[in-house]
């Protein structure tokens, strides 16, 4: 392995490494904690669950935020649950087993000591949980309740009606809130990451633009944790939040931090399609709906014909015209395949002219089957709320005419690149949640977002931060009038005036929507080398045209155009970078698809000789990034080709 | 379709405001009412103007951070939604509509339709939590509790504190914004414990950072996007009531 990439897995068999690492750690004794800064960047599951975890210990906490309040972060937009190999169902389950279902979903793309880990916490996250008073579900006799999820033969996913996210998020605020109250965290609000301060090669601070004033403030820290999500947006339309990006994290990229897989994106199979040129964001709708519907194209083009017509409606075509296309390729996991099966599925159809809708563009999801199991309470009880933001939406009423869904861009698993200790490769840089590579290989299994996030910032930084700045303890607090500092906002600046100064002709969105129809052709959900080739030209293009022509007033105080170029100047660097890496990764794998590499009946075809290692890259002023590799090494767990037939 | 809108227009928190009315055309009936904004802020920007300021993030219905006072009702005139969740189709082809941001003194204006929503987060900081710190934590399932208990508390756990129930408020009181987590975390035996403690903390700062008293009109129940029933108040008022009695000296 290169020098830069020591992966730092403890020593011992999977199953003691962390307890190893935990008995072995340097700690910080209860007083110096006192003297010693942490600054948390971002308040979704991952960044309050670390700040409130870190401030419970005694450290002096800063947390900032992008939104009016920790409690909006995008987190809280996660429906259908949270993964834990508590095996309260009796159904087989067990860390082993929750290990390798991620590791296995992933298409083994992931570091197996982190994903084992992963498992091991899980149980103790669902404990937190409760004990914050977050209204899980449960049964009559007042146990939790289980729900099954995509790529699991077990059901572990613990929920909180549609509302997981929400409520794991509010859980984690409220501790957020009990360590403000008690003054060891500070809340910065309105506030945007625009650089990552390194001062003797450590990172010491950041410059921060307060988004209702438009002052640039300097924050110094003996550590910085970042915490700011993932970078879906590149794609204009996505299932994010219109605030998320990538900006906090590429720019501690471009101040040295390793840049991983950054093609892993992943394409949500049930989001309901897109219906205009004038759309803002995708909405999805919970993985969950896919245990009790049922996913179906019409067998006829002739139905297919009629129905874009308007002439047929869904329930007129008799079963044995139906075409079930997952429950027919995929027997043993049916509509539960994991996501990218289930996105490149519905593609498949549709590009073989049976989509539904007018564009040609969305699958059938039925409950007509569930209802008559089940009756239509149970159905509401479980899905009502879903069912209802669907007919919110499109004006049609799921219990009677099945819902029209198609994929969309989702998550993105990779991120900047950590060590077992979540360190990136600068020192003192640590990064938690969607914005590291993470723990899900080229694939995130349902329900594991909330896991992981949840997993970093209560049951591991709290560890692995102490060992960190056990030997920081004669540090005094970082000033803010250094050299570094100085030099840093100075760039910020320059760079804003600079924007400011272009004064073109077109707006920041139009270029955004742009660069979101590049992605999304030539490095969705199916990519080729030429198509990838001709992204990365028509990026960069793009980018020169963006410098020379975006048009942003010139507004004191709030500004969002300012803030939303900022954000689209970073998403085209990035977005360059997601088609070099896909290009680069001549293999399928997960969520990346090379249409060079598949199977006779068209499945994902991995190349592990040469591709089973996670893609590091480092950036150069003005070159081409440089690409490190890390080898992937497999102990715990066997190699093989995923089915899920 | 084709509307006029009449917008509040304020530049920042001491500026004067007023409304300005714009005229808008080609809206597709299956925008939503924050993508018929946002073409309206591309019109402005092109002609070099200043785009309207209003907070929206998830564009979901959960986040919370929209907000809007439209046509008088916060959250506009659909049932149970978010204004993100407010669709063109559901306004009559060449209306005015006037929008305005929610009005409290709590609520101060920081620009154009977005306000100041921090005293939420405060009441919240004051006592909206369970006071449990990372780890050493029994098994979830160590307690068991009541299935109506759980279903209770998830009713008033969906508050996603978006503050539509202050500003249809005409005391602009935050009594179902705070009844929502007391209650919530009342009817868990986790929560039970600081019950009273909670309820007292949180009703003193929601009265220190000038949220009116509740007189019971239920306009906020009304308005509210998640459907958060007034029957928490009452559990609130029992709670606090009670911690008069049981007081502990400080």
């Amino acid at each position: 392995m290169e020098e830069k990439l020591q992966s730092k897995v403890p020593q011992g068999s999977i199953a003691e490494k962390w307890t190893n690492y935990k008995d072995t750690q340097r700690l910080v004794n209860p007083a110096n904690k006192r003297r010693l800064d942490i600054i948390v960047v971002g308040t979704g599951l991952a960044g309050a669950s670390a700040a409130a975890s870190l401030g419970e210990l005694g450290f002096n906490v800063k947390v900032f935020c992008i939104q009016d309040s920790p409690r909006r972060a995008h987190s809280i937009a996660a429906q259908g649950g949270i993964n834990a190999a508590k095996n309260y169902q009796n159904d087989g389950d067990s860390v082993r087993r929750l290990f390798e279902d991620t590791v296995k979903g992933g298409d083994y793309r992931a570091r197996e000591a982190n994903v084992y880990r992963l498992a091991e916490i899980s149980n103790s996250i669902i404990d937190q949980c409760v004990a914050q008073g977050v209204p899980f579900a449960r049964d009559y006799a007042g146990m939790l309740a289980n729900r099954s999820f995509g790529g699991a033969q077990v059901s572990r996913t613990f929920y909180a009606k549609g509302q997981t996210g929400q409520q794991l998020l509010l859980g984690a605020y409220g501790a957020l809130s009990k360590e403000i109250n008690k003054g060891t965290v500070k809340l910065f609000t309105r506030r945007e990451m625009l650089d990552l301060v390194i001062v003797d090669g450590r990172a010491r601070g950041i410059i921060a633009r307060n988004l209702e004033t438009g002052d640039i403030e300097r924050h110094a820290a003996h550590a910085v944790v970042l915490a700011t999500g993932g970078y879906g947006n590149v794609f204009f339309l996505s299932t994010n939040a219109m605030a998320s990006n990538g900006s906090a994290a590429w720019r501690c990229h471009k101040k040295g931090a390793f840049f991983a897989n950054p093609c892993f994106t992943q394409i949500h199979p049930t989001c309901i399609p897109v219906h205009g040129d004038f759309q803002s964001k995708l909405t999805l709708m919970s993985e969950s709906l896919r245990n009790d519907g049922r996913i179906w194209v019409p067998k006829k083009k002739e139905d297919v014909e009629r129905i874009r017509k308007g002439e047929l409606r869904p329930a007129d075509i008799p079963d044995a015209d139906r075409d079930y296309y997952l429950e027919r390729r995929y027997p043993a996991f049916g509509n539960l395949v994991p996501r990218d099966v289930a996105s490149r599925a519905a593609k498949e159809r549709c590009d073989a002219g049976f989509g539904v809708n007018n564009a040609g563009l969305a699958v059938y999801l039925d409950f007509a089957d569930a209802i008559n199991r089940l009756g239509p309470k149970v159905v509401e009880a479980r899905y009502g709320n879903l069912f209802e933001m669907y007919q919110n939406i499109v004006a049609q009423n799921p219990y009677e005419t099945p819902m029209m869904i198609y994929p969309a861009v989702h998550y993105t698993m990779g991120g900047l690149w950590v060590d077992y200790e979540l360190q990136s490769t600068v020192p003192g840089l640590f990064v938690a949640g969607e914005a590291n590579f993470s723990d899900h290989g080229a694939n995130r299994l349902g329900a594991s977002a909330l896991m992981q996030g949840l997993a970093d910032g209560y049951f591991i930084l709290p560890y692995t931060l102490q060992n960190y700045l056990s030997d920081q303890i004669r540090e005094p607090h970082i000033s803010i009038e250094s050299a570094e500092f100085e030099a840093a906002e100075k760039a910020v600046r320059d760079e804003i005036n600079a924007l400011l100064g272009v004064k073109g002709k077109e707006t920041v969105d139009s270029f955004h929507r742009r660069l979101g129809h590049v992605m999304w052709e030539y490095v969705g959900m199916a990519r080729e080398k030429d198509g990838l080739m001709k992204a990365i030209g028509l990026i960069s293009d793009l980018r020169k045209e963006f410098h020379q022509n975006v048009l942003i007033p010139n507004t004191f105080g709030v500004n969002v155009e300012l803030e939303k170029a900022l954000r689209v100047a970073d998403f085209m660097e990035l977005g360059e970078l997601m088609a070099r890496d896909a290009l680069q990764r001549e293999e399928s794998c997960g969520g990346h698809f090379r249409v060079e590499h598949q199977t006779a009946d068209g499945e994902a075809l991995r190349d592990d000789d040469r591709f089973n290692f996670v893609a590091a890259y480092e950036w150069k002023d003005g070159s081409e990034p440089v690409l490190h590799k890390e080898t992937l090494d497999f102990q715990a767990i066997e190699l093989k080709q995923r089915n899920y037939k | 379709m084709e509307f006029t809108l009449k917008i509040w227009r304020q530049a920042n928190r001491s500026a004067k405001g007023a409304f300005v009315d714009y005229k808008i055309a080609d809206i597709e009936p299956d925008m939503s009412f924050l993508e018929m904004l946002d073409v309206l802020n591309e019109r402005i920007v092109l002609e070099g103007g200043d785009p309207v300021f209003f907070d929206h993030d998830c564009r979901e219905g959960i986040c919370g951070a929209c907000s809007l006072f439209i046509n008088g009702r916060p959250h506009g005139k659909g049932e149970g939604t978010t204004t993100c969740q407010l669709y063109m189709r559901n306004f009559k082809d060449g209306a005015t509509i006037t929008v305005e941001p929610f009005r409290a003194m709590a609520f101060p204006v920081i620009k154009d339709l977005t306000v100041d929503r921090s005293a939420f987060d405060q009441i919240i900081q004051a006592g909206g939590y369970v006071s449990v710190h990372t780890g050493g934590i029994p098994d979830g399932n160590a307690i068991p509790i009541p299935k109506e208990d759980a279903d209770m508390a998830m009713d008033a756990a969906s508050c996603i504190g978006c503050g539509a129930c202050v500003a249809a408020c005409k005391n602009a009181s935050a009594m179902l914004f705070v009844a929502a987590k007391v209650s919530q975390l009342a009817l868990l035996p986790q929560g039970k414990v600081e019950n009273e403690r909670r309820a007292r903390a949180m009703v003193a700062k929601m009265d220190e950072l000038g949220f009116g008293n509740c007189t019971n009109t239920y306009a906020c129940q009304a308005v509210c996007p998640k459907h958060v029933s007034a029957a928490h108040i009452a559990r609130l008022n029992r709670t606090f009531i009670r911690s008069g009695f049981n007081k502990p000296k400080e």
